[in-house]
């Protein structure tokens, strides 16, 4: 049996005197697709963010690939340097896209190959001119971010965080800040790089997607991982989990 | 009163006036570009900084922008060589002290537009593995330059036309020229009237430029 890629032990994290992350346990597999659901304040996010480290924590351990992500083995925090390492291993597409306004959708994507790979120039540009031909978006290179549709930005997120290469990639609530129809075109990409045997973590809203694309899904409830198991399973068992039960009815009329 | 103007006297001395107006750009110009280098240095290692240096930068930010300029400009050129021994001509000390003024200024500018950036944008750099010092330079200055734009614009405007308190020590710029003419022909009114006019219009170009400039940055900050 393999290490998983992913592995995450009694991870804690308070903010204040609020308790986000209550001990998480959790697992993810090379080539693994892992969808995140629960109700907001849930701790979803959170815990995306403790995986690269964007947000400290408190206890536990965040291992990529076996190596611990922000601390060293006697929890000290690490360096800048050996963190930004570290993060360029890790994906992530954030819900507000956050998208570098002053470049170009090609310049968004070279900027980590050129900066963090040390790529050259014309490597780059080759990268990204593939990764935005992959999400649909080999004639918008050029454009500023300012003159593109939301789902058009999100996708060219989608592209700066894979054209790393990274081990693993986490998706926070992408397609929320989207108006509805630009949805499909976000989550297409994320099928397609699921196709092709990409990690990732995916916190979402999109039920119906999470039970369709991943191979797991993870039901987090109050800081805590309530209930989780392959998706078809998972929403079978809901009748024997009150809070999945009421959680899930809400998207019942809607999207099933 | 039946005051006639006469503008003849003002154009056989507009040599006065016109090298006057150079002389005054020029010291808004380097003013403007010391003050920038203090005032970006100073943002970045405020933002970044513990709480002492915030401190120290702060107390440089409120002597400077809570004292009248024509006060500095007195105590650098007339106080200062008093008390250490230094020389500078008029023109040296009135840089000097434009540049100290107008660093304060701009410390202020950069800090709330670096503050100013969303925190995902940060965030996504990080997240690709930027260091902080890459962050700064790739994603936080040019953020911050496109947000601090219209301020800055407007520091240099103001630093313009506060290039005329450079008079009270003989600096000959604008002001002086029309000082000069007014000593020499009393024809107050039309001297003043003048250099009036080609601050108004100097002011009025330099403000439509920058405009001009900001605008095409606008594109990139709607994002």
């Amino acid at each position: 049996m393999h290490e998983p890629l992913l592995t995450i032990r009694d991870l804690k994290k308070s903010f204040g005197r609020t308790e986000v992350l209550k001990s998480i346990d959790l697992d993810v597999g090379r080539g693994e697709v892992v969808a995140v659901i629960g109700p907001s304040g849930s701790g979803k996010t959170t815990l995306l963010r403790c995986i690269n480290f964007l947000e400290t924590y408190d206890g536990g351990s965040v291992r990529i690939d076996g190596a611990e992500v922000g601390y060293t083995e006697g929890r000290k925090r690490r360096g800048e340097r050996a963190l930004a390492r570290m993060r360029a291993e890790t994906g992530m597409v954030f819900q507000s896209f956050n998208l570098f306004p002053h470049l170009t959708a090609a310049q968004n994507v070279m900027l980590g190959l050129t900066k963090v790979r040390r790529k050259t120039k014309a490597e780059a540009r080759e990268i990204a001119g593939h990764w935005l031909g992959r999400v649909g978006l080999g004639h918008k290179a050029e454009a500023l971010p300012s003159e593109l549709s939301g789902g058009q930005q999100q996708r060219v997120g989608i592209a700066r965080a894979v054209a790393m290469e990274p081990k693993i990639l986490l998706l926070d609530e992408i397609t929320s800040a989207l108006d509805p129809e630009l949805v499909g075109e976000v989550l297409e990409v994320v099928r397609g790089l699921a196709a092709e045997g990409m990690t990732m973590l995916m916190v979402t809203h999109e039920i119906a997607f999470a039970r369709d694309a991943s191979s797991r899904i993870v039901f987090m409830a109050d800081g805590t991982i309530a209930a989780e198991g392959p998706p078809v399973e998972l929403i079978a068992s809901a009748e024997a989990n009150p809070r999945l039960f009421s959680f899930l009815a809400r998207f019942r009329a809607s999207h099933f | 009163m039946g005051y006639s103007l006469n503008f003849s006297v003002v154009w056989r001395n507009f040599d006065k006036l016109w090298g006057g107006l150079a002389l005054s750009l020029e010291l808004a110009v380097i003013s403007l570009a010391i003050g920038i280098a203090i005032g970006l240095v100073l943002a970045v290692i405020y933002v970044s900084g513990g709480r002492f240096t915030r401190m120290a930068i702060a107390v440089y930010v409120e002597a400077f922008r809570n004292t009248p300029l024509i006060l500095l400009v007195y105590l650098v050129f007339y106080g200062l060589p008093q008390i250490v021994d230094i020389r500078y001509d008029a023109t040296t000390s009135f840089v000097a002290t434009l540049s100290i003024y107008a660093g304060a200024y701009l410390v202020e500018v950069f800090r709330s537009g670096l503050e100013a950036i969303p925190q995902g944008q940060i965030d996504a750099g990080r997240a690709i593995g930027l260091t902080p010092l890459q962050r700064l330079a790739y994603v936080r200055l040019p953020a911050m330059v496109r947000i601090s734009l219209p301020a800055l614009s407007n520091t240099f405007i103001s630093l313009f036309k506060d290039t005329s308190i450079a008079s009270v020590i003989a600096v000959p710029e604008l002001t002086w020229g029309a000082q000069w003419i007014n000593l020499n022909t009393f024809r107050i009114v039309e001297a003043y009237l003048v250099a009036t006019a080609m601050y108004l219009v100097t002011g009025y170009v330099m403000l439509f430029g920058l405009r001009l400039v900001e605008r095409r940055f606008q594109v990139a900050r709607n994002a």
